[in-house]
């Protein structure tokens, strides 16, 4: 007789954060207290309020606990399961009103999303097929398979649905072209390459809800006439790979996938290809090339993939939160997914949000909400009170979303009107403190490192971009260095072969289009306005504040501080390294970074 | 699998599994559950309540459990708060009144008169 059920997220960051261990101290508790047969423990894919791990949630009760270690776990079995007491201490307490939430319904970062893609992740074991099923799991598969192909696409281009792995290409036109291409075999691919920094919509959705995906596969495969997928996952995904993996053995189980899937006579089966990280493997034509087991190299496009793609076959790929709107919109229908979201972007997207906010963390949330509501609301704002200053969208391929745009409904078209792009759903605050030419400097620095080599205007564009940043943030900037950089990334941006080139220079011309101000203080006045870049740095010391304690001279690791005790100290700038350290010793505030 | 109807034999099946995380809104069970209330029986009492309310097919009732209601002369107590009805708080409630009271109160509508400790706003 199961009285409580114990739901443990065991999405990436809880498990990084300790949830195998407290899984264990719960079970062992209950063992201990006789009711290991009234209490079930269930691990969940991610909750999605990743900085709040590792998350117990106790039901019928709902009951929200966070933070739970090693050391107070015992507390929910021995005060809540035992004694029926609530464990105050485990419970999120909003920072704004200090009042403590009991369920995730009293968390303004849950309520306030729309969960779609999301809707299985944290509320389902992912090993159990049955509990999809429950969800009205592969029920979409059943109806596809009852429709005609054609009709299956129609849906699909009602819906507006557009590619949620960045370009936002309207999907139901990407299936018909593979469905009308001539070829056989056709093959069905699903991009599970997500290499921006701090996304991980996908690897969420692949860890929480697989058979979301394995579902969205087959029905793939019937609208467009192929009986092969391949789901391509990145090597850094060990738990996607182990969960999809016996995923694909439940579906086959029970007759989900292999031949004639529920007596239709249709046959599917999905392989899993890992693919080892590299970035360019995201951009498709690369990415199938690694299927094939060849170099992940980009090729030029046309021909598409949907008419000459895996072995120069028709190939449908789509990326895995495109994948999991499919069955969805199967069961509920077109208009059901134009329900949310804007005209032109319809339905949900999903954001990874990460940098300098409170709440961290996957959230699912309208297209055309805004970043105020993203950043303030479900982010619960920026910490330590300091002031927004933009959020970087689209990774290494994008730019920045600056203050003025805070109430600007946020879809695909919109920021693209202001030099950046969805991109896949990364989402980086970046607060007061944050200087705009380092952190172009940093993407840039990515996709240097990542660039394939093929084509020489992202092989040595970006670096020669790389070098002038670099340069610049060092204090040895030029007189026309803004204009040099603008027309550098114009020329690759409009030469190189694929998507990682053509959108390298991204970050570099959206913060010179919003912080030219601060790109030329770093050139003409060699000055860093928010004091990051460390060249541009000069510490000196206010002599009516220092009482020559000595503390900061001690800290120098290159002796640069001379001073005797009670007499004002002095820094030698020629062997100054600009480490910092006196600044962080001094506790009389004599010590002034500019 | 062969057929849809086998899906949805899937899905009914293992939804009564998931039961306790559905939204339940008809009513709530509050089970004492101090170390009085344990010491007087009230883990038969949650048991036999989960276990009628099962047999009764009945999946819109929520059954918690709470510290010490301060009552723990009349342990183990029981207070059922239906939707729009006064809670009504039982005592000496053991297995027997405890499937009683999901009978005759939770399932019939009728208040168990002869258990009753307290009842709300009459």
């Amino acid at each position: 007789m199961i009285r409580n059920q114990l739901l443990v997220c065991a999405g990436g960051a809880c498990i990084t954060s300790g949830e195998k261990s407290v899984k264990d101290v719960l079970v062992d508790e209950l063992k201990k207290n006789g009711i290991e047969d009234e209490v079930q423990v269930i691990e969940t894919g991610c909750m999605g309020a990743c900085d709040l791990g590792p998350i117990v949630v106790v039901y019928p009760e709902g009951t929200f606990y966070q933070k739970v270690t090693v050391k107070n776990a015992g507390l929910i079995v021995n005060e809540h399961l035992v004694k029926g007491r609530t464990v105050g201490e485990l419970l999120y307490t909003e920072p704004a009103s200090e009042k403590r939430a009991r369920t995730s319904g009293d968390i303004p970062f849950y309520t306030r999303q729309v969960k779609r893609v999301l809707r299985n992740c944290g509320a389902i074991d992912p090993l159990s097929i049955e509990e999809y099923i429950a969800r009205d799991g592969y029920f979409a598969l059943g109806k596809a398979l009852e429709m005609a192909p054609d009709e299956i696409i129609r849906i699909l281009l009602d819906s507006g649905l557009r590619g949620r792995g960045g370009a936002g290409f309207p999907t139901g036109l990407k299936w018909k072209a593979a469905r009308e291409a001539a070829g056989s075999p056709k093959y069905v691919v699903c991009n599970g390459d997500e290499g921006d920094p701090g996304a991980f919509m996908d690897r969420s959705v692949l860890e929480g809800d697989p058979h979301s995906i394995i579902e969205a596969m087959a029905i793939a495969g019937y609208a467009i006439g192929a009986e092969k997928g391949y789901v391509y996952v990145r090597a850094e995904y060990p738990l996607a790979i182990e969960r999809f993996e016996y995923a694909i053995g439940k579906a086959r189980e029970y007759g989900f996938l292999g031949r004639s899937i529920l007596g239709t006579g249709f046959n599917f089966d999905i392989e899993i290809r890992i693919g080892a990280g590299a970035f360019v493997c995201g951009e498709e034509t690369a990415l199938l090339r690694s299927i094939e087991g060849k170099r992940g190299t980009p090729s030029v496009k046309p021909p598409f993939p949907a008419q000459s793609g895996l072995w120069n076959k028709p190939t449908l790929i789509n990326n895995v939160e495109t994948y999991a709107n499919i069955p969805q919109i199967i069961t509920n229908g077109a208009e059901w997914f134009r329900s949310v979201g804007s005209t032109k972007s319809p339905g949900t997207k999903v954001f990874a949000l990460a940098g300098n906010v409170q709440n961290t963390g996957l959230v699912e949330v309208p297209m055309g909400t805004t970043l105020r509501e993203l950043v303030f609301e479900i982010g619960g704002g920026i910490p330590g009170g300091k002031k927004f200053k933009a959020a970087q969208t689209g990774g290494p391929s994008g730019g920045v979303i600056t203050a003025e745009y805070l109430d600007m409904p946020i879809d695909f078209d919109t920021v693209k009107e202001i030099g950046t792009i969805m991109g896949s759903g990364g989402l980086i605050v970046l607060d007061e403190d944050s200087c705009m030419v380092d952190v172009a400097k940093f993407y840039l620095g990515f996709t240097v490192d990542e660039s394939c080599g093929k084509c020489t205007p992202c092989r040595e564009g970006t670096r020669q971009m790389y070098h002038m940043m670099e340069r610049i943030c060092d204090g040895n900037g030029r007189d026309g260095d803004i204009e040099r950089l603008s027309k550098l990334a114009d020329v690759i941006k409009d030469t190189s072969l694929c998507g990682l080139g053509q959108s390298a220079p991204n970050p570099v011309l959206s913060t010179i289009r919003f912080y030219e101000d601060e790109y030329r203080a770093h050139i003409y006045e060699k000055k860093c306005p928010s004091h990051v870049c460390k060249h541009l740095l000069t510490y000196s010391i206010t002599p009516d504040k220092c009482v020559g304690c000595t503390a900061c001279a001690r800290q120098c690791p290159v002796h640069a501080i001379t001073g005797e005790v009670k007499k004002i100290h002095v820094i030698d700038q020629s062997k100054c390294t600009k480490c910092g350290s006196c600044y962080e010793s001094c506790r009389f505030g004599a010590i002034r970074k500019e | 699998m062969k057929s849809l109807e086998e899906l949805k034999r899937i899905k009914e099946q293992t939804l009564k599994e998931m039961d306790l995380r559905q939204a339940k809104e008809r009513g709530k069970v509050v089970v004492a559950m101090g170390t009085c209330g344990i010491a007087a029986g009230a883990k038969d009492a949650l048991i036999a309540i989960i276990d009628e309310l099962e047999k009764a097919d009945i999946h819109d009732v929520k059954v918690v459990q709470s510290g010490c209601m301060g009552l723990c002369d009349k342990e183990p107590t029981v207070e059922v708060s239906m939707k729009d009805q006064p809670a009504v708080m039982y005592g000496d409630v053991n297995d027997v009144n405890a499937r009683r009271i999901v009978r005759e109160h939770v399932q019939g509508g009728n208040v168990v008169a002869d258990l009753v400790v307290k009842r709300e706003n009459i």
